[in-house]
């Protein structure tokens, strides 16, 4: 190809959001080289950046500001560090040696890099892939596109609203719509309770006075132009009944924005399809890293935020050993034993334990089947039960849950794989105890 | 290189001036009724194209399965199999030269059962009566040397090598370019009401004033037969069957490396798995009969059945998100063949009954309605004064896209800002929609022209931004 700009960096961030802008934060002062983050969207910053609320920051930059404050904060934290941010780039795959093809409006480039981090973060899951039958009209969106309208574009969404979804990032939504002047809201949720905490879900609903209708899907959207109703059906009686409205928001169920990892043909969760990482957060090829919602979609911004932090040991160490360039021998560090969701989550992230290495936050990240008000971690290895140990905070399939890596204390680093669970407390023998 | 600004005629939806009357006016802008007016406006003739809604391509074309067919299955001696078999090679040879995407995957068609297996030779025999001598017998061990991840229980197949993927949308879009570009006026949001049919000319009453012209072709698709009724005619009733088709994940494409055909049976050509020239994969479609010409929206049941089938035929299609649904009415009517009758008392063609296959036979249809209207009276005169084809924006994944063109973008940068990250669409490839000779009129209609916002997100990350550029009609001070 004509015209394509060959480069090369030390470190190369795709996705500047905030694990990719914590990353760069973390690394570029610590680094006799450069560190280069790449965002395809005209400013750094990632989802925050679209939710106008306050709650971002606290576990990061023990701070509890806005979306677009917390934004800026991360974006100038690395550029003060000595990144280098290039806003309005897209890398839109790989070379067979895994640089980075790159389209701007400046041109193309190739990007080849001693370490790569992948921080492309996640979606959630639009109507379409949720099957939802009927009509394709306007007024139909995910959280996302709803933020973006309204805070970025300033649009009014509509009168009257249905929020598919009772998760955290649903309440952001419910107050978007609240903010922009939209009357009524209805909020559904699949299952038996609002994914978030009781305290949080109840004061939620008061003040935003949201209507909330649990266990229960969107059957059908109707409507031609502009949608006008949705059909609600309960679950468990499969009951229908008509609600009209004019826009619909398809919120949570998050899905890793994995192209870029799944073009690099590195090792995925089977359920994700996100990037398999152990708990360096390094993937299936030497000197690619993969951090943030793009491995658990999707935890708050202040989580990604703490792997991008924590990834910049393991990058230094990937260097300071000659670190082979990336795409060329696959796994240089021995991995300890793989890390398996048991029957009751979805999934588990770090997928292989690191000897040596914590996981990043001090935490697992899993994705719960189902409600557990008092959950009980078990972890066995080898067919015995290491560790069973009960966790202070309930656990919803809405949210990603959180177990702590010190549960793994007494597995073998050089055993076979372990398998992390949650059941419900038995609750004699949580008494007996 | 998208087309250029139009040339003659007047801009879309303007009325026509009162006492024109135009040779020739084609009911419905679809891509069969587009191919009429592009053909005949190759003559020395003033050609109306009236659409009902506010864009070309926007009807029953628009959800096309987009399958280039080589009419191997069609019935060998119909107007169907002739108009098929032409049109595959009239459309295939100018798409090349319009830069409608076209990808020559070729076909396997696979027997999941002793009856389908035991029906295969026949098939074959049917596709050398239809011209297509290359289809070969293959056994359930080529077939999954060909196919490794399709689903178990595949007993055998034939291989179909002509049958290729193309763009509806763009195909239909060029035909309406190409004809406004030779000067037809093309008058959109003109649904006909009334045909008032006099000795000299017929007076059309659309939604939008009255359109005077000698000769009317009826190629309005889904309502071809309501049109009938208003020339006092009823040569056939139009039962929409509904196709319903899911789009998966381009993550998908590389299980599939060509289109995967069911065997035929009475109710259609039966659900299918084949690769989009996006470069996503396609699930579908079922067929339902329904009353309603308007129930485009998807069914709860259908996209279960097609989720079901999909698990049969391929499992690891389904572990890949699925980026669309929709459905697609066919028009199909009570006969086994295309309908293209010319009343010549009444100056008046029908083109009636044209399924799937009709995007396929669109320039053969186009062809054939020209010849019965010479033999109807109308004069032919060849203009040596036509202009170039127009050269489409590319839409496909086999050729390359502006954001991949290095000279393009050092042109102008525009092609270098990605507004739509999934499908890699440009600011720039928006603006030229919102230049070129037939505008979108609606977000649906940017989608078509650039498939922005078609891709896995759905509007996650551009919507927002698409929605700035469609209300700027494109302009990138935003």
């Amino acid at each position: 190809m004509t015209g394509v700009r060959e480069l090369s960096t030390d470190v190369l961030i795709i996705g500047g959001g905030p694990a990719g802008l914590s990353a760069a934060a973390a690394l570029a002062p610590r680094l006799d080289g450069e560190v280069v983050v790449i965002e395809r969207e005209p400013a750094g910053g990632g989802i925050p950046r679209h939710c106008d609320h306050l709650g971002f920051g606290v576990r990061d930059l023990r701070t509890f500001v806005s979306g677009p404050a917390y934004a800026r904060r991360l974006e100038s934290a690395a550029l003060q560090a000595g990144a280098r941010i290039r806003v309005g780039s897209m890398v839109t795959g790989w070379t067979e040696r895994r640089a980075a093809e790159v389209t701007s409006p400046d041109g193309l480039e190739r990007i080849s890099a001693r370490a790569i981090i992948l921080a492309t973060g996640a979606r959630e899951r639009p109507r379409t892939a949720r099957l939802v039958a009927g009509d394709r009209p306007a007024g139909v969106y995910t959280t996302g596109q709803l933020q973006d309208l309204v805070h970025l574009h300033h649009r009014s969404p509509g009168e009257r609203a249905v929020v598919v979804g009772a998760e955290l990032v649903s309440w952001s939504a419910a107050l978007t719509l609240r903010q922009a002047g939209c009357r009524g809201v209805l909020m559904t949720s699949e299952h038996e309770r609002p994914e978030v905490y009781r305290a949080l879900s109840t004061g939620g609903r008061l003040a935003l006075r949201v209507a909330l209708q649990t266990r229960t899907r969107v059957a059908e959207i109707i409507g031609r132009g502009r949608v006008q109703a949705v059909e609600l059906e309960r679950i468990d009686t499969r009951a229908r009944r008509r609600v009209a409205c004019d826009t619909v928001v398809f919120t949570g169920d998050w899905i890793p924005d994995a192209e870029l990892a799944r073009m690099a043909r590195l090792q995925t969760d089977p359920e994700t399809l996100g990037p398999l990482i152990d708990t360096a957060q390094a993937t299936s090829a030497s000197g690619v890293f993969a951090i943030g919602n793009l491995v658990h979609p999707a935890d708050t911004a202040d989580v990604a935020a703490l792997d991008g932090r924590a990834v910049a040991t393991a990058v230094l160490a990937h260097l300071k050993g000659g670190g082979k360039l990336p795409g060329h021998a696959e796994h240089d560090p021995p991995t300890g034993p793989e890390l398996l969701p048991g029957a009751n989550l979805r999934w588990i992230t770090p997928g292989a334990l690191r000897p040596g290495t914590p996981a990043p936050g001090g935490r697992l990240s899993c994705r719960p089947r189902r409600d557990i008000l008092l959950p009980v971690v078990t972890v066995s290895q080898g067919g015995s039960i290491i560790t069973r140990r009960r966790l202070p905070w309930p656990a919803s399939p809405g949210r990603v849950y959180r177990i702590p890596f010190s549960s793994l204390s007494g597995i073998d680093p050089a055993g076979p794989a372990v398998t992390i669970d949650l059941d419900r407390a038995d609750r004699r023998r949580a008494r007996s105890r | 290189m998208s087309a250029g600004a139009g040339a003659g005629g007047a801009g879309p939806g303007a009325g026509a001036p009162p006492g024109r009357i135009h040779d020739l006016a084609v009911i419905g802008a679809g891509v069969v009724g587009s191919a009429i007016a592009r053909e005949l406006s190759g003559y020395r003739l003033d050609v109306a194209l009236l659409e009902a809604r506010g864009d070309v391509g926007d009807g029953t074309s628009k959800a096309n399965t987009a399958l280039l067919h080589t009419g191997y299955d069609t019935t060998p001696g119909s107007l169907e199999s002739r108009l098929v078999r032409q049109g595959y090679r009239l459309l295939g040879d100018y798409a090349g030269r319009s830069g409608i995407p076209v990808e020559r995957t070729g076909a396997l068609l696979v027997a999941w059962s002793e009856e389908e297996l035991r029906a295969l030779p026949a098939l074959r025999q049917k596709a050398l009566d239809n011209g297509s001598e290359n289809c070969e017998p293959v056994d359930a061990a080529e077939v999954y040397r060909r196919l490794p991840s399709l689903g178990g229980g595949a007993l055998g197949g034939l291989t179909v090598p002509g049958e290729s993927i193309i763009c509806t949308w763009t195909t239909s879009l060029a035909y309406a370019t190409e004809a406004r570009m030779r000067g037809v006026e093309l008058l959109l949001d003109h649904r006909v009401e009334g045909a008032d049919v006099s000795a000299a000319s017929t007076t059309l009453r659309t939604s939008a004033g009255a359109v005077r012209a000698r000769f009317v072709v009826n190629a309005a698709g889904l309502n071809a037969d309501l049109i009938d009724t208003l020339f006092g005619q009823q040569r056939f009733t139009v039962t929409p069957r509904r196709g319903e088709l899911i789009v998966f994940d381009k993550l998908a494409r590389a299980l599939v490396g060509e289109i995967i055909l069911p065997v035929p049976t009475r109710m259609g050509k039966g659900v299918l798995i084949a690769p989009t020239v996006y470069g996503n994969v396609m699930l579908g479609p079922t067929a339902q009969e329904i009353a309603d010409r308007q129930a485009t929206g998807t069914s709860q049941q259908g996209l279960r059945q097609l989720m079901a089938k999909g698990a049969a035929l391929m499992p690891t299609l389904l572990r890949e998100e699925v980026t669309a649904t929709y459905a697609g009415l066919r028009a199909k009517i009570d006969s086994d063949d295309f309908l293209i009758e010319t009343d010549p008392v009444q100056r008046y063609t029908r083109v009636g009954g044209i399924r799937s296959t009709g995007l396929t036979a669109s320039m053969a249809i186009a062809e054939h309605v020209r010849d019965q209207l010479a033999d109807a009276g109308l004069e032919l005169a060849e203009r040596d004064d036509l202009p170039d084809p127009p050269r489409m924006p590319n839409l496909g994944e086999s050729f390359p896209r502006p954001y991949q063109e290095a000279e393009r973008i050092a042109s102008d940068p525009a092609y270098g800002r990605i507004v739509c990250f999934c499908e890699r669409v440009t600011a720039g490839e928006i603006r030229d929609a919102y230049t070129s000779v037939i505008p979108p009129a609606d977000i649906g209609g940017l989608r078509r022209r650039t498939r922005a916002m078609n891709g896995r997100c759905q509007g996650f990350f551009c919507g927002a931004d698409v929605q700035a550029l469609h209300d700027s009609r494109g302009s990138l001070s935003t």
